[in-house]
C-alpha cells in the first residue's frame, strides 16, 4: 500500500479487460482467412464488409477455443449463451454495430466465474475471472496526410474478451497476471499471443481505495502496447491518482490513453458523454448451445497447461520452483526447453542457460525464444561441448552469443574461432612450466603452502591460452609441479 | 386463348413441353406487356431485356424435356430488396442509388438454378417500410385494377407485375404483411412462409427477426411451385431451419373434408370494411361447403400485435440501417468536412421520411432507460401472441380471416397519416411476430377491387394452408379474374365500402 502525501495508505485496485485474438484459420462470422500483413482490403467478403443482405454464421472453431479458455480458467460454461449487437458509429466498423456477447439479465456470456492462479512471492496469487466472451474485431483506420483510409482485413477476426474481477493490487501484479494469462492461452493453443501483432491487447481499470473504505472513482486506461507498458502506465496512473487525492482533488471517471513516449496517461479528447450502445440480442444468430458432450470433447483434447507443466518440472525433472516458473512463462520457452532436454538430458543445466544468459539476451532484444534463430538442437550441442570438456564455460558464453545472433551450430563456431578447450596434458604442462618460470614469487608461495596462489597461476595459464585451457587439469598440473596438496 | 403473359407458370410449362411456345417467345411477350403498361404502372425499377432474352435462349431446348428444372423458362420478377449480382439493388431508397451487389441472394441462386428467367427488379417501399409502395424514392407503383389506387406494399411492384402480366411469378418479402397485403389488393396469391423456411441471405434486412421472402403468383399451385424452389436450409443463414421441404404441388387437395378451420374473432372487429367482411365470410362458407369444420377462435392479444410490431421492427431496423453511412458503399454526401457531418448529411439526404421515423423510434426504444419499457415489453407481447396461436392450433389445422381491413386505398390517401397506414397491416402483423406462415388468396371483388382471404398455418406446415387456399381457389372463379386491360384511373369505380 503506497502512502499518500497525507499519510493515508490507499490500496490500489486494478481490473483488466484482455482482448485475445483467437488462432482460427477463418474469421468469426465468415470464411475469410485471418491473415496478418496482407495488402489492405484483400481479406474481405460481403459478410465481414457488412454489405446489405449479408448474414453472419458463427465459426465453431472460435467457440471451441472460447470453451478451451473457459476450461483452462476453471469457468462455469453457460449451456446457452447469446450474441448481442453493440451499436455505435465508427468507420472501422462496417455495420456500425459489433457482434459481441453482452451480460444482460438472462443472457450470460459464454463463460463466467473462473480463476487464474500463478506463483507470486512465496505463494500463489489467485485472480478472479468475471467473464469470458466472444466477439468480432474491427478494421483499422490508416491516416495519410489530408485523408483517412480504412482497411477491413481485420474486420470480423475472432476475439475473446477475458475480464478479471478487481482483484489486482499493483502494476506489477497486473503485468504478472498478463504474463501468466498469455502463457496459459498459448499452452491451451488458443492464441499466438503476440503483442506486436495486436493478438493480445489489454485495457485496465484502476482506482484507489482508502483502508476499509469503498472503491474509489476509477479511470480506464487504454493504448498499452506491451506488458512492460501496462506496468509503466498503471504505475504512472496509480501515482497520478494518489497525488490528486493528496491535493484534495477528486479522481474523475474518464478514459485515459497511455503515451509511450512521454510516459504519461492523458484524458482522451473524445466527448465524455456516456455512450449508449443500445445492446439487443443479435437476431441474425441463433442462441449458442454448448452441450456437455461438446465440453467434454474439448476437455479431453486440452493440452498440458502451465500449472501442470510447472509441477512436472519440479517433481519429475527436479527443477527449483523458481526455474520451473520462468521456463513456463511462455509456451515457446517451455517447448524450447523440452526439445533441448530431449537431446541433452541435464534439465537443471539446460534450464540455467535458458533463464540466465538466453533470457537476458531475449529481454535486451525484446524478443521471444522462437523469434531468434537459435534452435534447441544448437543449444543441446553447446551444452554437450561444455559437458564433455571440449570448451570452457567462458568460451561457451561467447559462442552462445553468436548462436543467438546467427543460428549457427556451436561446433562450427568452435572450429572457426579455435575455441576448443585444450585438454592435452603435454601441451598444458609446457604452458604451466612457462608460467611457473615467469612468476617465481607466486610459485614460491604455493610451495610454501599458500593455496590462494594456485588460483593466480591458473589464471595466468588461462590468459596464455585465451581461456581455452581445461581449468581442472591446469589446477592439478600446477599442484603436481609445485608439490602442493 | 389466354395471352402468354397471363398464363400461370404451370400452363406455360405445359405449353413449353408440347412445343407450342418457347421461353424466348414468352419473355418477349412479357416485355411487350411491360412496354405497354410500365409508364402507367411503374412496377419495375430496373429490367434487363437482353440478359432475360439471353437466358431464355439458353433454356429453349431444355424446356421440352421431362427433366427440365421446375422453373425453366418462367419469367420472374424480384423485389428490389433482394440482392442480384451486378444488377442495381436499391431497396427503393436513394441511399442505395447505383449500388450493385457483388453477390446473388440465396433465393436468386436457387431461382437461376431452377431455370427461372429473372426479368428485373420490382419496386417497393423504401427498405420495405410502408403499406402502399408510395414510400419508394423512385415513385409509387399503381394498382392494375385502378390506377388511382395503391397496389399495397411493401411488395407493391412485384405484386402489380404479377397481377398485370408483367411477370409470371415474383419474389416479395414480408415483414409485417408486405406480401399478403398487396396480394389481397391486387387479386393474386401471396404467401409469407414460416420464419426460417426460406433463406434470408441476400435479403436486405429491415427487421431480421420478422423478415421472410415468399412467393407471389396467379395461382396457389404456382405459389407452391415457387416456394418449393426457394425453401430449405441454407448454411449462409443461421436462422434458416433444417426442416424437410415437401413436394407441395404434388399434394394439393381439392377437398377440405376433415380440415378444422378457426375463424379469428378479433379479425372481424371494429375497423373491418363491411364489404371485405362479407366477402371473407362468404369465403369461409365456401370452405365449409368443401368439408371444412369452421369454428370461431379468439386470439385476445392480437390487438397488441401492431404496437408490439412497431417497437420490435423499428428497433431492429435502427441497427440494420446503421451501415448506410456513406463510408464504403452507397450514397455519400458530397459536402462533409468531418465524420459526424459525413454520417448525418449522408443519411439525411439518402433516407426518406418513413425510414427516418422508424430509425428514430427504434433508436429510442433500445436506449438505456427505455429498453425495458418498450423493447422487452414488446418481446413479452410477442411471446404471448405466439402462445395464443399455439393454443389455437391445438384445436385447428389452420386459421382464417381477412388479410386487410379494406380494399386498395387511393394514392395519397394515407401518406400524411402514418398511424392509418400502419393499421392496414393489423391482420397480417401477428403472424410475423409469431413466425407463422400465412397466405392471401383472392376471395372476391368489392366495388371492382380484389379482396383476399388469409389462411394461417402452423410453423412449417405451409402444405395445409396451400391445400386450403387451393381447394378454395379451385371452387371459386376469383383467381381467373384479371384486372381490366389498361384500367384507367376511374372516378366511377367506387370506393371500397
Amino acid at each position: 500500500m503506497p502512502p499518500t502525501e497525507t499519510g493515508v495508505r490507499h490500496e490500489t485496485i486494478i481490473g483488466l479487460e484482455v482482448h485475445v485474438q483467437l488462432s482460427t484459420a477463418s474469421k468469426m462470422f465468415c470464411a475469410c482467412a485471418v491473415a496478418f500483413g496482407a495488402p489492405p482490403n484483400t481479406r474481405t467478403c460481403p459478410v465481414c464488409l457488412g454489405l446489405p443482405g449479408s448474414l453472419p454464421v458463427l465459426n465453431r472453431r472460435a467457440v471451441d477455443l472460447g470453451v478451451r479458455t473457459a476450461l483452462a480458467l476453471g469457468c462455469r460454461i453457460q449451456p446457452e449463451s447469446q450474441f448481442h449487437r453493440k451499436n455505435y458509429y465508427y468507420p472501422d466498423l462496417p455495420k456500425n454495430y459489433q457482434i459481441s456477447q453482452y451480460q444482460y439479465m438472462d443472457h450470460p456470456p459464454l463463460a463466467t466465474a473462473g480463476v487464474l492462479r500463478f506463483p507470486f512471492g512465496n505463494g500463489l496469487k489467485e485472480i478472479g475471472i468475471r467473464r469470458v466472451h466472444l466477439e468480432e474485431d474491427t478494421g483499422k483506420l490508416v491516416h495519410v496526410p489530408g485523408r483517412s483510409l480504412v482497411d477491413y482485413n481485420r474486420c470480423g477476426t475472432p476475439l475473446m474478451e477475458v475480464v478479471t474481477e478487481p482483484d489486482l493490487r499493483s502494476a506489477e501484479e497486473a503485468r504478472l497476471f498478463l504474463t501468466h494469462l498469455r502463457a496459459l492461452l498459448q499452452f491451451a493453443e488458443v492464441t499466438s499471443g503476440r503483442l506486436e501483432e495486436g493478438t493480445f491487447r489489454c485495457d485496465a481499470n484502476l482506482s484507489l481505495r482508502p483502508p476499509g473504505g469503498p472503491y474509489g472513482t476509477r479511470t480506464e486506461i487504454k493504448n498499452m502496447n506491451s506488458l512492460r507498458s501496462v506496468e509503466r502506465a498503471l504505475r504512472f496512473e496509480e501515482g497520478r491518482q494518489r497525488e490528486a487525492l493528496a491535493r484534495g482533488e477528486d479522481v474523475i471517471q474518464e478514459t485515459r490513453h497511455w503515451d509511450e513516449d512521454r510516459e504519461i496517461t492523458f484524458a482522451s479528447r473524445e466527448k465524455e458523454e456516456a455512450q449508449d450502445y443500445r445492446y439487443f440480442p443479435e437476431p441474425d444468430l441463433v442462441p449458442l448451445h454448448v452441450d456437455p458432450t461438446w465440453v467434454e470433447r474439448i476437455r479431453s483434447g486440452l493440452p498440458e497447461l502451465p500449472e501442470a507443466r510447472r509441477r512436472r518440472y519440479v517433481e519429475t525433472l527436479g527443477l527449483p520452483e523458481h526455474d520451473a516458473g520462468l521456463l513456463t512463462a511462455t509456451r515457446a520457452m517451455a517447448e524450447f526447453f523440452e526439445a533441448t532436454i530431449r537431446l541433452f538430458s541435464k534439465p537443471k543445466v539446460a534450464g540455467n542457460w535458458l533463464i540466465g544468459d538466453i533470457a537476458a539476451y531475449l529481454n535486451a532484444e525484446g524478443r521471444e525464444i522462437d523469434e531468434v534463430p537459435i534452435r534447441p538442437e544448437h543449444l543441446a550441442g553447446l551444452l554437450a561441448l561444455i559437458d564433455t570438456g571440449k570448451i570452457s564455460g567462458r568460451s561457451a558464453k561467447e559462442i552462445l552469443e553468436e548462436m543467438l545472433r546467427t543460428g549457427r551450430p556451436a561446433e562450427a563456431i568452435v572450429q572457426e574461432r579455435g575455441l576448443a578447450q585444450i585438454s592435452d596434458e603435454g601441451t598444458l604442462d609446457s604452458v604451466v612450466q612457462e608460467v611457473i618460470a615467469e612468476h617465481p614469487g607466486p610459485a614460491g608461495d604455493v610451495r610454501a603452502g599458500k593455496d590462494q596462489a594456485v588460483a593466480f597461476l591458473v589464471g595466468q595459464v588461462m590468459k596464455k591460452t585465451r581461456g581455452r585451457a581445461n581449468p581442472t587439469m591446469v589446477n592439478r598440473l600446477i599442484r603436481e609441479r609445485l608439490g602442493a596438496g | 386463348m389466354t395471352a402468354l403473359p397471363d398464363l400461370t407458370a404451370g400452363e406455360l410449362r405445359a405449353r413449353y413441353r408440347r412445343g407450342e411456345t418457347s421461353p424466348a417467345e414468352a419473355v418477349r411477350a412479357v416485355f411487350e406487356r411491360i412496354d405497354a403498361q410500365e409508364r402507367r404502372l411503374h412496377a419495375y425499377l430496373y429490367v434487363d431485356r437482353e440478359a432475360a432474352l439471353a437466358e431464355a435462349a439458353r433454356w429453349d431446348g431444355v424446356v421440352r424435356r421431362d427433366d427440365a428444372p421446375p422453373l425453366a423458362g418462367i419469367p420472374v420478377a424480384v423485389k428490389d430488396n433482394i440482392c442480384t449480382q451486378g444488377w442495381p439493388t436499391t431497396c427503393g431508397s436513394r441511399i442505395l442509388a447505383g449500388y450493385r451487389p457483388p453477390y446473388d441472394a440465396t433465393v436468386v441462386t436457387r431461382l437461376r438454378r431452377a431455370g427461372a428467367i429473372i426479368l428485373g427488379k420490382a419496386n417497393c417501399d423504401e427498405f420495405a417500410m410502408g403499406s402502399s409502395t408510395e414510400n419508394s424514392a423512385y415513385g409509387p407503383t399503381r394498382n392494375p385494377w385502378d390506377e388511382a389506387r395503391v397496389p399495397g406494399g411493401t411488395s407493391g411492384g412485384p405484386t402489380a407485375a404479377v397481377a398485370a402480366g408483367e411477370a409470371t411469378l415474383a419474389l416479395g418479402s414480408d415483414t409485417g404483411g408486405s406480401i399478403r397485403q398487396p396480394a389481397a389488393f391486387c387479386g393474386v396469391v401471396g404467401m409469407k412462409p414460416t420464419y426460417g423456411r426460406v433463406s434470408r441471405y441476400g435479403l436486405v434486412a429491415f427487421a431480421s427477426s420478422l423478415d421472410q421472402i415468399g412467393p407471389i403468383a396467379r395461382s396457389v399451385r404456382d405459389a407452391a411451385l415457387l416456394l418449393q424452389v426457394i425453401a430449405g436450409r441454407d448454411p449462409a443463414d443461421s436462422t434458416s431451419a433444417d426442416v424437410e421441404v415437401p413436394a407441395y404441388g404434388d399434394r394439393l387437395a381439392t377437398s377440405l373434408r376433415g380440415v378444422r378451420l378457426g375463424i379469428i374473432r378479433e379479425f372481424f372487429a371494429e375497423g373491418l370494411d363491411a364489404g371485405v367482411a362479407a366477402a371473407v365470410r362468404d369465403a369461409i362458407e365456401t370452405c365449409r361447403s368443401l368439408g371444412a369444420a369452421c369454428e370461431e377462435v379468439s386470439l385476445p392479444s392480437a390487438s397488441f400485435a401492431l404496437p408490439a410490431y412497431y417497437i420490435v421492427a423499428p428497433a431492429e431496423a435502427s441497427s440494420n440501417l446503421a451501415r448506410y453511412a456513406g463510408v464504403h458503399f452507397g450514397h455519400r454526401t458530397s459536402n462533409a468536412a468531418d465524420l459526424i457531418t459525413l454520417y448525418s448529411r449522408t443519411r439525411r439526404e439518402g433516407f426518406g421520411a418513413e425510414v427516418k421515423r422508424r430509425i428514430m423510434i427504434g433508436t429510442y426504444a433500445l436506449s438505456s432507460g427505455y429498453y425495458e419499457a418498450f423493447y422487452l415489453r414488446a418481446l413479452r407481447v410477442r411471446t404471448l401472441i405466439r402462445r395464443e396461436f399455439e393454443t389455437a392450433f391445438n384445436r385447428f389445422d389452420a386459421l382464417v380471416g381477412p388479410v386487410t381491413p379494406t380494399t386498395a386505398f387511393r394514392l395519397g390517401e394515407k401518406v400524411d397519416d402514418p398511424l392509418q397506414m400502419y393499421l392496414s397491416d393489423v391482420y397480417t402483423v401477428p403472424l410475423n411476430l409469431a413466425g407463422l406462415p400465412g397466405i392471401s388468396v383472392p376471395c372476391g371483388l368489392v366495388g371492382g377491387l380484389p379482396v383476399g382471404l388469409q389462411v394461417i398455418g402452423r410453423a412449417f406446415d405451409e402444405q395445409t394452408i396451400l391445400n386450403v387456399a387451393h381447394a378454395f381457389e379451385q371452387a371459386t372463379p376469383f383467381h381467373t379474374r384479371r384486372p381490366p386491360a389498361g384500367a384507367p384511373a376511374s372516378e366511377g369505380r367506387g370506393r371500397a365500402s
